[in-house]
C-alpha cells in the first residue's frame, strides 16, 4: 500500500500540500482559516513544524482531545498508588477513566494501594445547589475510617467545582490539620480549564509543588542515605510496565532510581525526589514543569531521554551517563553491549517483514516524536504525525530531532481530517487511540493503539522493544487484512499482457 | 536477561523474571515507605468482617466503585440509533472523549460524537457561540441528517438554554431552519446514564411529534396497527435488537424500533468506514406517533418517555429487561395481545428448546446462590431468570436503582420460594458488594467487567453479563432477550459453573477424583 518509493521528495510535498488544501475545503470559511494554521508539510531545516498549537479546539469538529481533569487525575496523579484520588463532582469522569490507562503497580488493591479503585463524590443536584464542601469533609472522614492505610488523598476537581465556588483548598487544610498533617492535595483541574489535557498536567505539577514539596518539614529525616548516583524517573506512567523496563536499565548502569513519577509511584517517592542528583524526563510535555521547578529550587539538573528502540535507547543511556563519572559511562556501554545481541535478533527477525512500511501517528505527550526512532530501527518510515495537546516546544523537538522532510504534521487533528489523510496517503499502519482504532480498521488499515499499547507493552527499554517489534509485525502482517474485501467484490485489475 | 526474540515475553511473564522481581523488591524496601506487611494483612482481614461491613454500609458521602455512569452517555447511546444522526454534546470537550472511548471499549466499534468544546470563557459568558460555531462545523463536515444535542454538567451548572441556543444558531445560519436538532438537558448530577437515555429519547420524540420546538404544527395522531419498541440503555443492543426484529418479523408485527443502534455498532470491516449505518429513519421517528402502542423493554430507562408517549394516546407497556422463559412468555403474549398477531409455532418450539435446556442443566444451578449488580431493569430480568432456574439471587444491587425499583425487586423475591433469603440494595456501590460477598458469601457473581476485582478479592467467580464488558470480546453481538437470548444467558452461566467445578477438582492425586469427564 505504500506510496511508490520512486516518488521524489518534492512530489511528496506537493501531494501532501494539495491534500491539506483539499481537506480544508470541507470547512466553513472561518473554521478553514483556523484549522489551516494547525496543519503543515514539514520542511527540513526549519526550527519547528510550522503549525500553531495549544489553542482552543474548534467546536463541533470532533477533536480527539480530552480535558484538564484527564491530564491531572488520568495522567499525573492517578498512578500514585498509595494515595486515594477522589474524582470530585458527578460520577461520570471517574467512571470513564476508571482503570483505563493501564498504570501498572504492585500493592494490595483497596488496602494499601488504590490505583484501580474509583473514588467519587457522586455529586447530586443538592451538592450543586448548596455546594460540596461539607460532603468533601465527610468523604475524607469516611476514607480515613474505611481505608486507614492510605498515605494521602488528592481531590481531583471536575467541572462543577470551580463553577459553584467550592473552597476545596480550605477543606484540605482543615482536614489535613485534623489528621495530624496528613497530605491532602486539592487540585483545580476542572475540565473546562485550558484547551486540552495539557493544562491539567501543569496544574497537577503545581499541586505537587505547593501541597507536597512546600509542605515538607525542613527537619524531616531522610528515609535513606543519599548516593551520588541517585536519579528520579519523571514522566513515565508505567503503562504496561514501561517504567519497570526503563528502571532496570538505569539500575544496570549503576544508577539508583529513588523515585518513579508517577507510574507505580508513591507519596514517599515524590517527597524524596528533591534529593535526586538528576531527574531523567521521559514525557516532557506532562512533567517539564516540575522538573524546571526542581532545577530552580533544588538545583537538580534534568535530562530528556527516549527509551523507544535501540538507537534512541543507546543515545539516551550515553546522554544520561554523561552527567556522571566514568564508572557510570563505562557501565552504560556495558548495558548497551549486553542487549545488543537481543536487539540484533529482534531486528533480524522483524525488519525483513516491516522494511519500507509507512506509519501515520496521532497521539499525546511524547509519542508522536519519541516512537519514530523505534519504527526506523525496524526499517519503517513515519509519513505523518501530530499531537493532541503539544505546545510549540514539542513541535521544535519534533522538527529538530525526529521528522523527515515532507512529513504531514497535524495538530489537534479532527476526525474528518485524520480519516482523509489516511485514506489518501494509505499508510501501512496507523498508531493512535481507542477512538480512532476501529475507524481505520474498518478501512482495512492495520492499527495499534499508542496510548495503551493496545493492552500489550511494555514498549520502553530493550525488553519493551522486542514486544513493540512483535506487535507492529502482528498488526501489519495479520492475515485478516487480506480478507477485508469479499472475493466477488474485488475489481479485477487490468490484465498485463506483457510477459514479466 | 529475561526477554527473548524467539519467544517474546509479554508483560504478564516478563516481570516475573528474577531480575525484575529483585528490582521491584528493592524499590519497595528502600523507597516506597511501605506499610508493614503484617499490618496490611490485618487490615485486609478486617475488611472481610461484619464490623467492616457495618461501617462500610454507614457511608453517607463517599462512593467507591459505582456501577453507573452519567446522563450524557445515555444521550449519546440514543442519538446514534437514528439515521445519519450525530450526537452533539454541549459543554466541556473531555466528556465526549470519554463517552466515545467508553463505547468503543465495549463494542469494539467507532463511536462518532462531537462536542461544543466550551472552555473558561464560555464558563463566564455562556456557550452560545460554541453552539453556533459547533453546529455549523458539524453540519458541513459530517453531513448529518440530524444533530441530537445533549449537555455536560458544565453547561448545566452555568444554565445554558438549549432551546434558545439552537433557535439562535438557526437564525445565524449554522444549520438550515428546517434541519432537525432535537435536544435534551442531561445534567450528570441527576440520575445516571439510564436517565440520560430517557431524557434524550423523550427529546427526540418530542421534537418530531410536538412541532419541532414550535416551528411546525404538532403531528395529528392517526392510529395505525404498528407498535413502537424501546430497548432502553443496553450493552447487548446489537444482538438484542436483531433478535427482537427477528421475533417481530416471525410474528408479522408492524413495528418501529426507536433508536436502533444495532447497525452503527456492528459495521463490517470491508475497506469502508461507515460513520452512520442503519438507524431509525427520521420519517419512522415521526410516524411513530401514529402507532397503536409502545413497548419499553426497560421501565427504569423510560420513566419519562413512556408517560410522554402515553399522553399521545398510545397504549404503553413496560417490561423489566425480560430474560428467560416466563419473562419472554409475558413479552410475547403482550405483543400478541396488542397486535392481534399469533405467536408462531416456531417460537413455541424455541421456547420448548429453552425449557429443554433448563431441564437438562438445572441440577447444576438449582440452589446455587448468586449476587447480581447492574442497571435496575437488567437486575430484575436476571433475578427472575435465576428464580425460575431454582437459583437464589441472594444480593441484587443497582447503584442507579431507586426505591420503586427496590420495591419491585422485593415483590419478585416474595413471588418465589427461592427468593426467601434474597436482599435488594438500591443506591449501593461495588465496595458495598465487596463486604456482602465476604460476610454473606454466594457461589457466583453476575456483573460487568469491573466485577473482576470482586472476583479477585473475594474469590466469587464472575459471570460477565452487563455493561461495560471491556475484557471479553463480542458478547454484545449475542442477544440476551427472547428464548434464544435466554439460552445464551443459560450457557454463559453454565460455562462458568462447570469451569469452576473443574478448577476446584484438578489437583492430581488430591482432588481430581471428581475431575469428571461427563458432567
Amino acid at each position: 500500500m505504500s506510496v511508490s518509493q520512486t516518488e521524489s521528495i518534492e512530489d511528496i510535498k506537493a501531494r501532501n500540500k494539495a491534500l491539506i488544501a483539499e481537506v480544508l475545503e470541507i470547512y466553513p470559511e472561518k473554521t478553514a482559516k483556523r484549522r489551516a494554521k494547525h496543519i503543515n508539510v514539514h520542511e527540513s531545516g526549519k526550527s519547528d513544524c510550522g503549525v500553531k498549537s495549544n489553542l482552543k479546539s474548534v467546536p463541533g469538529v470532533m477533536t480527539i482531545r480530552g480535558c484538564a481533569y484527564a491530564g491531572s487525575k488520568g495522567v499525573v496523579w492517578g498512578p500514585i498508588k498509595d494515595m486515594i484520588h477522589i474524582s470530585h463532582g458527578p460520577v461520570g469522569c471517574g467512571q470513564y477513566s476508571w482503570a483505563a490507562r493501564r498504570n501498572y503497580y504492585i500493592g494490595t488493591t483497596g488496602i494499601d494501594t488504590f490505583v484501580t479503585l474509583q473514588y467519587t463524590s457522586d455529586f447530586q443536584e443538592k451538592d450543586i445547589v448548596f455546594g460540596g464542601d461539607k460532603k468533601l469533609h465527610k468523604i475524607i472522614d469516611e476514607i480515613q475510617e474505611l481505608f486507614p492505610l492510605n498515605n494521602g488523598i488528592s481531590i481531583q476537581s471536575e467541572c462543577p467545582i470551580g463553577l459553584i465556588g467550592d473552597d476545596i483548598e480550605a477543606v484540605s487544610k482543615v482536614k489535613s490539620k485534623e489528621y495530624g498533617g496528613k497530605t491532602i492535595v486539592p487540585v483545580r483541574c476542572e475540565g473546562f480549564r485550558g484547551v486540552s489535557q495539557s493544562l491539567g498536567h501543569h496544574i497537577a505539577n503545581d499541586a505537587i509543588r505547593d501541597w507536597i514539596f512546600d509542605k515538607l518539614p525542613a527537619d524531616q529525616p531522610p528515609r535513606f542515605e543519599s548516593t551520588p548516583y541517585d536519579v528520579a524517573i519523571i514522566g513515565d506512567y508505567n503503562i504496561g510496565g514501561d517504567a519497570w523496563s526503563s528502571r532496570i536499565l538505569l539500575e544496570e548502569m549503576g544508577l539508583r532510581v529513588i523515585a518513579q513519577w508517577s507510574g507505580d509511584g508513591t507519596l514517599a517517592e515524590l517527597e524524596a525526589t528533591p534529593k535526586a542528583k538528576l531527574n531523567v524526563l521521559h514525557c516532557y510535555r506532562s512533567m517539564n514543569y516540575i522538573s524546571r521547578h526542581m532545577e530552580e529550587k533544588y538545583g537538580i539538573p534534568w535530562c530528556e531521554y527516549n527509551f523507544f528502540g535501540p538507537s534512541k535507547i543507546a543515545e539516551s543511556l550515553r546522554k544520561i551517563a554523561g552527567f556522571f563519572d566514568d564508572k557510570i559511562k563505562e557501565a552504560a556501554e556495558r548495558v548497551i553491549a549486553k542487549y545488543q545481541p537481543l536487539m540484533d535478533a529482534v531486528i533480524a527477525k522483524y525488519r525483513p517483514r516491516l522494511e519500507g512500511k509507512t506509519v501515520m501517528l496521532y497521539v499525546g505527550g511524547l509519542r508522536p516524536r519519541h516512537v519514530i526512532g523505534a519504527y526506523e530501527d525496524l526499517g519503517m518510515e513515519v509519513v505523518g504525525t501530530g499531537y493532541e495537546f503539544a505546545h510549540n516546544d514539542d513541535y521544535q523537538r519534533t522538527a529538530q530531532h525526529y521528522v523527515k522532510d515532507g512529513t504531514i504534521i497535524y495538530d489537534d487533528v479532527t476526525g474528518y481530517e485524520f480519516e482523509k489523510f489516511v485514506e489518501k496517503v494509505q499508510p501501512d499502519l496507523v498508531g493512535s487511540g481507542i477512538k480512532e482504532k476501529y475507524v481505520f480498521q474498518k478501512m482495512g488499515v492495520p492499527f495499534r493503539q499508542m496510548h495503551s499499547w493496545d493492552y500489550s507493552g511494555p514498549y520502553h527499554g530493550y525488553d519493551g522493544f522486542a514486544i513493540f517489534a512483535r506487535d507492529m509485525d502482528m498488526a501489519i502482517n495479520a492475515p485478516v487484512w487480506k480478507m477485508a474485501q469479499a472475493p466477488w467484490k474485488v475489481v479485477p485489475k487490468p490484465t498485463l499482457l506483457a510477459a514479466e | 536477561m529475561t526477554q527473548n526474540a524467539d519467544n517474546v515475553l509479554d508483560h504478564f511473564e516478563l516481570f516475573r523474571g528474577p531480575e525484575y522481581q529483585q528490582m521491584l523488591a528493592n524499590k519497595q524496601a528502600l523507597f516506597e515507605n511501605r506499610r508493614d506487611p503484617a499490618e496490611v494483612e490485618r487490615i485486609r482481614e478486617w475488611t472481610k468482617t461484619p464490623e467492616y461491613r457495618e461501617a462500610n454500609f454507614a457511608r453517607e458521602a463517599l462512593t467507591v466503585n459505582p456501577a453507573k455512569a452519567c446522563q450524557p452517555l445515555g444521550a449519546v447511546f440514543v442519538a446514534v440509533g437514528f439515521e445519519k444522526t450525530i450526537p452533539f454534546v454541549h459543554g466541556s470537550q473531555g466528556c465526549v472523549a470519554y463517552y466515545r472511548s467508553h463505547f468503543s471499549r465495549h463494542f469494539k466499534e467507532p463511536t462518532s460524537c462531537v462536542s461544543s468544546s466550551m472552555t473558561e470563557d464560555a464558563a463566564v459568558f455562556g456557550g452560545l457561540n460554541n453552539m453556533i460555531d459547533g453546529l455549523a462545523n458539524t453540519y458541513s463536515m459530517y453531513k448529518p441528517k440530524m444533530i441530537a444535542v445533549s449537555t455536560t454538567c458544565m453547561a448545566e451548572v452555568i444554565g445554558d438554554d438549549l432551546n434558545a441556543f439552537i433557535k439562535t444558531s438557526k437564525e445565524k445560519g449554522s444549520v438550515p431552519e428546517e434541519f432537525d436538532v432535537p435536544f435534551a438537558h442531561t445534567p450528570a448530577f441527576v440520575g445516571s446514564h439510564i436517565t440520560g437515555y430517557d431524557n434524550a429519547m423523550k427529546g427526540v420524540l418530542e421534537h418530531f411529534w410536538d412541532g419541532k420546538a414550535r416551528t411546525v404544527p404538532a403531528l395529528e395522531r392517526v392510529p395505525n396497527e404498528s407498535i413502537n419498541f424501546l430497548g432502553g440503555f443496553d450493552g447487548y443492543t446489537v444482538g438484542n435488537l436483531r433478535e427482537i426484529k427477528r421475533i417481530f418479523d416471525m410474528m408479522g408485527v408492524e413495528y418501529t424500533i426507536l433508536g436502533d443502534n444495532s447497525d452503527v455498532w456492528d459495521t463490517p470491516t470491508d475497506g469502508e468506514f461507515r460513520m452512520y449505518d442503519g438507524g431509525t429513519t427520521l420519517e419512522e421517528a415521526s410516524n411513530a406517533v401514529h402507532a397503536k402502542a409502545t413497548i419499553s423493554m426497560q421501565e427504569f430507562c423510560t420513566e419519562k418517555t413512556l408517560p410522554f408517549i402515553a399522553n399521545h394516546g398510545h397504549e404503553t407497556v413496560a417490561f423489566n429487561h425480560p430474560v428467560g422463559v416466563a419473562g419472554t412468555d409475558r413479552f410475547l403474549m403482550e405483543v400478541a395481545r396488542i397486535t392481534g398477531k399469533e405467536i408462531p409455532e416456531e417460537l413455541t418450539k424455541e421456547r420448548g428448546r429453552l425449557v429443554d435446556a433448563i431441564a437438562d442443566s438445572s441440577a447444576h444451578i438449582h440452589g446455587k446462590k448468586f449476587a447480581i449488580y447492574g442497571d435496575p431493569d437488567m437486575c430484575l430480568g436476571l433475578a427472575a431468570f435465576l428464580l425460575e432456574l431454582g437459583a437464589e439471587p441472594t444480593h441484587v444491587l443497582a447503584t442507579n436503582g431507586n426505591k420503586a425499583w427496590a420495591q419491585k425487586m422485593q415483590e419478585l423475591f416474595d413471588s418465589s420460594p427461592f427468593g426467601a433469603n434474597c436482599h435488594v440494595y438500591p443506591g449501593k456501590d461495588l465496595w458495598h458488594m465487596r463486604s456482602l460477598l465476604f460476610t454473606e458469601p454466594v457461589d457466583f457473581l453476575i456483573g460487568n467487567t469491573y466485577g473482576k476485582y470482586l472476583d479477585r478479592d473475594t474469590g466469587t467467580p464472575l459471570i460477565r453479563i452487563g455493561f461495560p464488558i471491556f475484557d471479553r470480546h463480542h458478547h454484545h453481538r449475542r442477544p440476551v432477550w427472547g428464548y434464544q437470548g435466554g439460552m445464551n444467558v443459560l450457557i454463559t452461566i453454565l460455562d462458568k459453573i462447570f469451569d469452576t467445578i473443574d478448577l476446584n477438582t484438578n489437583v492430581p492425586g488430591k482432588t481430581d477424583y471428581s475431575f469428571d469427564i461427563i458432567r
